[in-house]
């Protein structure tokens, strides 16, 4: 009888990744990735450092507007930012991005205008931007269910013989849903062209990540067929060489591949969460030693490419988007109650319409608009 | 130049209140968009409050340990005109989801707003405090709503038919001292004049540390001794460069010989873990001072004291009361502590059985270092002499330990140079 075992490596442990820059910034070398970044120089890299610059400041900018009443909520994404702008760079425009609610740094590098990022966590409205605009599905809040979405995106792309490749974004929690189960089991069966790209940021919200898994998340596509990567997700060169990798091997007809991008989630889980209450100081300043613009910016300075004049003009940037970000959300006003009738249907059909005109008759009995407007928002 | 107001938003999702926890700007501060103004307690988590505007400020509206209402005054701010409003008319408003929120801001503006944080020449202009209005004169019977009245310390009648949004349970302003009028059926309340405060902040998470801290067997020692070639010592180290501008006492001295001696009694620094029942070694020392301040004693503390030289000793020692003072000392600092020392020889007493820190093995006190007739070079002479006061866990240690920890602090203070002998 046969019996498959598990192999003893039963730990997530961060010191077996493939690895192109050292936390302390120095250039390491990969002879699997190496010649999937051989076109990167110090202009490249100097781009996506000033992306994940940008990407954190969005995302305290978007913390203190939470904190100062402007938005209902935020899911930041600090610590990730090396694992998304990585991915995202590696992307072509024609690709398609199913992401869940964290992936801003990646929906920044698509394009998504601030205004449109901000406007669902501002409760103004409930859906961000047009996907075909950018190439980019609008955040999925049910875990791991836009691994669904993205394998039926892909078979449709093999149905257009396409050479384009859908990117499934998800946590380590979304590897126990069954949903991402199934997206596996779907696309290893019709080789889809579509890249799992799973972010190991170590916690479930508030459950560590070696509760789960038994053995390294990248372990866990292998049995349904598809091969995996593990990088270091705070390793912005690496994490762009394996998802080129990926898409790649997505591309030319070899079917799905999985990335395993281990990082780590430096804030909260949203802003309701407190994670000093289930990690403890210690933890966090490891990560914190490994940080992945820090490395980023180390390996620049070494190379002597990040002038002040440089670094400078990167500030400016993250400041102008994040001021783009504060005026676009504090200018959104919320959205006419009646208009979430008219945007689900391209030709809204009888019993809907007769649903918005009792709505509005509703609406229409109260005093005054402001009125009308309270109600609407419960 | 014209004045904005910044309500409590709601920091998680659906909470209707949060406690105040700190202040980080005083009145009168000019503040930076996004700098931090305040720490602020939900009920799920501690969180910074960043400023949504650039401006000065004009009032705080709550004191630490009071629980305000989302939606009400938290900070006022005087801004350039023209400046960018973001927060009076933001959806925020059009997001509350009930009445009881508008009720809240409009009550809360008909008080005063109250400055808190302003220094005390200021404070003779301040509005006196709201606790004074909920007085209400006890002359008749009173009805049932009056009682209600009293309990959760109404304003005058004027303001009837709005009840203020406090709770009791929420400090100072919002649990304002009840007069308790004869024949009066409050539940557990006795006789006239007697005053009652609910706990809340910092005094309500004493009372729960000591009582923890009550439930561990422990047992106090006590050693006086002859401090005064160490009080030599610290006069001849302030003439040295490394000590020049810095304040060297005796506090930092017996830091330094609590540091030095843990060295050699290594387990008084571990803790013992209930969950476990295992002892904890931790790598180094986090030295815990435990600091009297306005709002009540907090114990921060300074990590890896141990690996410290005595001028940045004396210097993290000074920074750290300050910070506490000030009311600023992180959560970090507040956690973590591996050992405490207690200084109430400023408070003029020779000794006490100070109860540990929870967590913690052992706790030094400190009495006040006075000159005495003692005993020096067989003569009686005055000396400058102190007792050291030691409690520790007897989970984790021994009289035997604890009692070598204690004469190896003494020894050093007696004689520093003896420090060579016991590192």
């Amino acid at each position: 009888m046969l019996t498959i075992r598990p192999s003893t490596d039963t730990s997530t442990r961060r010191d077996r990744l493939s690895r192109l820059i050292a936390p302390d910034g120095e250039r390491l070398h990969d002879p699997d990735l190496d010649p999937w970044v051989a076109d990167v120089f110090e202009e490249q890299l100097l781009a996506l450092y000033e992306d994940m610059v940008v990407s954190r400041r969005i995302d305290t900018e978007a913390t203190a507007l939470q904190r100062q009443g402007q938005l209902v909520l935020w899911p930041p994404l600090i610590g990730q930012e090396a694992a998304q702008v990585g991915s995202a760079r590696a992307l072509r425009k024609d690709d398609f991005v199913f992401s869940s609610y964290r992936e801003n740094a990646v929906a920044y590098v698509r394009g998504v205008s601030m205004t449109d990022m901000i406007r669902v966590w501002r409760g103004s409205q409930f859906s961000g931007w047009n996907p075909y605009d950018v190439g980019m599905a609008t955040p999925t809040v049910i875990i791991g269910a836009q691994t669904l979405h993205a394998v039926g995106y892909a078979m449709g792309i093999t149905r257009d013989g396409d050479d384009a490749a859908a990117v499934a974004y998800f946590g380590d929690g979304a590897t126990s849903e069954g949903d991402t189960n199934e997206a596996m089991v779907f696309a290893a069966a019709y080789d889809a062209p579509v890249v799992f790209f799973c972010q190991n940021n170590q916690y479930a919200i508030s459950e560590p990540v070696g509760l789960q898994a038994q053995r390294p998340i990248a372990d866990r596509s292998p049995g349904f067929g598809i091969p995996s990567l593990r990088v270091d997700g705070n390793d912005v060169l690496a994490v762009l060489a394996a998802t080129r990798m990926a898409l790649d091997h997505a591309r030319t007809g070899d079917g799905p591949m999985f990335i395993e991008a281990v990082t780590y989630r430096m804030g909260p889980h949203t802003t309701s969460d407190d994670p000093t209450r289930y990690r403890d100081k210690a933890e966090e300043q490891r990560w914190r030693e490994l940080d992945p613009l820090e490395r980023t910016r180390r390996l620049l300075m070494a190379e002597g490419a990040l002038t002040d004049e440089r670094q400078a003009s990167v500030s400016a940037r993250a400041d102008a988007v994040a001021k783009e970000l504060r005026d676009g959300c504090l200018a959104l006003r919320p959205h006419e109650p009646l208009s979430i009738f008219d945007e689900v249907y391209a030709d809204t059909p009888p019993s809907l319409r007769r649903e918005r005109d009792e709505y509005a008759a509703y609406l229409a009995s109260f005093d005054d608009a402001d009125g009308a407007n309270r109600e609407a928002a419960r | 130049m014209s004045v904005k107001e910044f309500p409590l938003p709601d920091l998680g999702e659906g909470l209707t209140e949060s406690e105040i926890v700190a202040w980080k700007v005083s009145v009168g501060d000019r503040v930076e968009l996004n700098q931090i103004i305040a720490e602020v307690e939900t009920a799920k988590a501690l969180v910074e409050v960043p400023s949504p505007f650039e401006g000065t400020v004009r009032a705080l509206h709550a004191e630490p340990g009071q629980t305000l209402d989302v939606g009400a005054p938290l900070v006022s701010f005087e801004v350039e005109d023209g400046a960018d409003d973001g927060v009076d008319d933001s959806v925020g408003d059009d997001l509350e989801p009930a009445d009881a929120a508008v009720d809240a801001v409009e009550q809360a503006r008909v008080l005063e707003p109250v400055v808190v944080g302003a220094r005390a020449e200021d404070a003779a202009d301040a509005p006196s405090e709201i606790v004074g209005q909920g007085a209400v004169s006890a002359v008749a019977t009173p009805t049932k709503e009056e009682r209600h009245e009293v309990l959760v310390g109404r304003g005058p009648k004027e303001q009837s038919g709005q009840r203020p949004h406090r709770r009791p349970r929420s400090g100072r302003l919002s649990a304002p001292i009840v007069r308790e009028r004869a024949g009066g059926d409050q539940g557990a309340s006795s006789g006239a004049g007697e005053t009652r405060l609910a706990a809340s902040g910092v005094r309500r998470r004493t009372a729960e540390a000591m009582v923890r801290s009550a439930a561990v067997p422990q047992v106090t020692e006590f050693l006086t001794v002859d401090v005064t070639r160490g009080i030599r010592l610290l006069d001849r180290l302030a003439a040295e460069p490394e000590f020049r501008g810095r304040r060297v006492t005796v506090l930092t001295l017996a830091a330094k010989a609590l540091c030095i001696a843990l060295a050699a009694t290594p387990d008084a620094n571990a803790r013992w873990d209930d969950a476990t029942d295992e002892i904890v070694t931790p790598p180094g020392v986090n030295l815990g001072i435990a600091v009297a301040t306005d709002r009540g004693l907090v114990v921060p503390n300074i990590r890896d004291a141990d690996g410290m030289r005595m001028p940045d000793l004396a210097d993290a020692i000074r920074s750290l009361v300050e910070t506490a003072r000030a009311g600023r000392s992180t959560p970090a600092e507040l956690t973590g502590g591996t050992v405490t020392i207690t200084n109430v020889g400023v408070f003029g007493v020779d000794a006490g059985t100070p109860l540990l820190n929870p967590g913690e093995t052992a706790i030094l006190a400190l009495g006040a270092v006075n000159r005495r007739p003692w005993e020096h070079k067989n003569a009686v002479r005055l000396r400058h002499v102190m007792t050291l006061s030691l409690t520790f866990d007897h989970r984790v240690i021994d009289g035997e330990q604890g009692s070598r920890l204690l004469r190896d602090i003494a020894r050093i203070l007696a004689d520093p140079a003896s420090a060579l002998a016991v590192a």
